[in-house]
């Protein structure tokens, strides 16, 4: 599948950058000469060295610098690191209020992630097709063709910020977690206001469900698009619902048949191993019981949706079983149901913050737990809107971080987005000519996946491409650009 | 240094983002439905949130974050070859940020901790094909690599700083932010 000799006869061409946001990624072609796909890689071009820099930090100031890994997903890196850090400090369980907040601190993240994932990125995608004109096939396209959905979608995203903002005093990067709680409770008029808006969020969030829904079952070549026979990897409540801030770990196979159920995160070093490839800053997970080669798995909404036994709030549960009744009762490994999936869950949200708005725990006071005896480490792992994220750090006795190990969401896709690259290119590009349509669909696969690429390297939005094919002494012989224009030259 | 604005056109935007987080980004949709508003009178050339790859001649280019390899310098090189205005947005444009945390350490050792050392790590070896990009010693901050004419502070800028910026810009006025916009965090 991924062979390292490279025959005189192979051709190489690099897409590059797939991605130019929070960080950088490139998808590379090995050809034989009929055109022949000999391999097809997603690399993540970009390191920032975390584990080793925030060696020396003291431990509660961890959450607030580990956020800025990622400034679409800050709270759930914040949340994790915080997790952590209650366990440093001897806490096992926080009070109701603050339980609460974090709770709806991080539906609001999920809320407002999703949104922007689907709006501000791929609806472009799928409200204009595939291959529409680049030009248009943006959010300021969609604003102008479509303004009743972009501005649903823009105030969707916002509503998720404000929740986060009222918690943490701003909507990116802001301070709400403190060892064994949080430092600042919701006030009522912060309440109330929230409140306001709620029943056109819920709408809303039913909306952009039924579109993403009827996009998904009304085009049944979605259904085989870059799609995999995959295992899922989430974290699940206790009775098997869908959960996000705290449970058990549920691995399936691609057959529905449980790996493991409830697994205890603080014991992930038993279960997940990571591999290093030369080409690729990011590293590969696998479920180590099943070695690198059958143990890759996927993350995610798609994971989570598969995963869970229920969904707690009604809406939710009712678009769930849908969705299960479309996959025949097994698990849809169809790679663009993420878009569907993650609908999903942003109706969850919507109903959960609603629930957590009106519970009279949520502006209570007792915001901290008491500590007690400090460990030497900590493991947080959380539901992020991309994946399950871990985040695991050792202290000394001066209390200042040793090791750190964070495997992030994205990174559990890796191994997929590089399957979903390789199915795309076998494909439609395979014995073919390359064309611009060729060059749209692997972007669309890479971002059913919604990677963050700076938490490992984030595809964001449109990405631009550039297709070089050169021989093997590294001559150019055809290049392919999307220009400004939008046209392939 | 301001942008000479002829027959009402619509101004071109650039964005990039180097070594950051991202969240600068995020933060210019925080202007929310202010967004539409703002398209009506620019549009956006290269940028995250367009197909665009390569910049064209540009009246404002915004960068995120420092410059920590070699690619960055390539892209920051173009923007200010194509933007009249270039602004440096953020705490990690300015200075490095939170990237440049890894400053204080090798280079070499932050690669050892994270491919070699770490956790559960198999095949251990540091990732060196040639398909990634040459990383620099250090962090920097873009300034030093080119000349910046604007700085605009904050981890990240809020939306109003990102407007108090650019309505400005937009009207040929030298912009300037109001103090209770003006955040070090
Ligand atoms: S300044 Fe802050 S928000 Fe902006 S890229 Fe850097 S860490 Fe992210």
């Amino acid at each position: 599948m991924e062979p390292d000799k490279k025959s005189p006869a192979i051709r190489r061409i690099a897409i590059d950058p797939v991605t130019r946001v929070e960080g950088h990624g490139k998808i590379t072609l090995l050809l034989d000469d009929n055109n022949h796909i000999v391999e097809a890689r997603f690399h993540i071009v970009e390191f920032r060295g975390f584990e080793k820099f925030i060696q020396g930090r003291p431990y509660w100031e961890v959450p607030f610098i580990v956020q800025r890994l990622c400034g679409i997903c800050p709270v759930s890196h914040q949340l994790a690191a915080a997790k952590a850090v209650d366990q440093i400090v001897g806490v096992r369980q926080l009070t109701p209020t603050a339980t609460k907040l974090r709770r709806l601190l991080h539906f609001g993240q999920i809320l407002q992630s999703h949104a922007l994932h689907f709006f501000h990125l791929s609806s472009p995608d799928f409200l204009f097709g595939f291959g529409s004109d680049p030009l248009q096939r943006n959010i300021a396209g969609v604003l102008e063709r479509f303004p009743e959905i972009a501005l649903k979608g823009v105030k969707l995203r916002k509503y998720g910020q404000q929740i986060i903002e009222a918690i943490t005093g701003k909507r990116i990067h802001g301070t709400g977690t403190v060892p064994g709680g949080m430092n600042k409770s919701l006030t009522p008029p912060e309440r109330d206001a929230l409140l306001t808006d709620i029943d056109n969020i819920l709408q809303w969030s039913r909306e952009a469900l039924a579109l993403n829904e009827q996009i998904h079952t009304e085009h049944p070549e979605h259904r085989d698009f870059a799609t995999l026979r995959s295992h899922y990897l989430s974290m699940i409540g206790t009775n098997g619902e869908l959960e996000f801030y705290h449970g058990g770990l549920r691995a399936r196979a691609a057959d529905g048949n449980a790996i493991f159920d409830q697994f205890d995160y603080c014991d992930y070093q038993q279960i997940l191993r990571e591999e290093v490839r030369p080409w690729s800053y990011m590293k590969f997970p696998y479920l180590s019981a099943l070695g690198t080669d059958q143990g890759w798995y996927r993350v995610g909404p798609l994971a989570r949706i598969n995963n869970c036994s229920f969904i707690s709030t009604p809406l939710a549960e009712e678009a769930r079983q849908r969705f299960q009744s479309f996959g025949h009762n097994g698990l849809v490994h169809d790679t663009l149901a993420y878009h569907w999936a993650r609908m999903i869950e942003l109706l969850h949200c919507a109903e959960s913050i609603h629930a957590l708005l009106i519970d009279p725990d949520i502006t209570g006071t007792e915001l901290v737990a008491d500590q007690g005896g400090h460990q030497s480490q900590g493991i947080g792992v959380i539901e992020a809107p991309r994946g399950t994220l871990f985040h695991h750090y050792q202290i000394n006795e001066e209390g200042l971080v040793t090791k750190a190990n964070l495997i992030v969401s994205t990174t559990g896709n890796n191994q997929a987005m590089n399957e979903s690259v390789r199915s795309v290119a076998n494909r439609y590009l395979d014995g073919h000519e390359i064309t611009e349509a060729l060059l749209n669909r692997l972007e669309v696969a890479v971002r059913a996946y919604d990677p963050c690429l700076s938490c490992a390297t984030h595809a964001l939005g449109k990405m631009p491409l550039q297709v070089t094919l050169q021989d093997t002494t590294g001559k150019v012989i055809h290049q392919l650009t999307k220009g400004v224009n939008g046209t392939v030259q | 240094m301001t942008i000479e604005r002829k027959n009402k056109r619509k101004l071109k935007i650039a964005t990039a983002s180097l070594a950051g987080c991202f969240g600068c980004h995020m933060s210019f949709l925080d202007m929310d439905e202010h967004l539409a508003g703002l398209l009506e009178q620019v549009e956006f050339d290269r940028s995250p949130f367009t197909d665009i790859k390569r910049i064209g001649s540009c009246d404002i280019g915004l960068i995120e974050g420092g410059v920590c390899n070699a690619e960055n310098v390539h892209v920051l090189r173009e923007f200010r070859a194509n933007c009249a205005v270039l602004v440096a947005v953020g705490a990690c444009a300015i200075n490095g940020g939170v990237p440049a945390l890894r400053n204080y350490f090798d280079l070499k050792d932050c690669l050892e901790e994270a491919y070699l050392t770490g956790t559960g790590i198999t095949n251990p070896q540091i990732p060196n094909d040639r398909e990634l990009p040459l990383l620099l010693d250090k962090v920097y901050p873009i300034s030093e690599v080119v000349p910046i004419d604007y700085f605009l502070p904050g981890c990240p800028p809020s939306a109003a700083a990102f407007l108090q910026l650019l309505e400005p810009l937009l009207t040929g006025q030298k912009p300037a932010i109001s103090k209770s916009h003006l955040h070090y965090d």
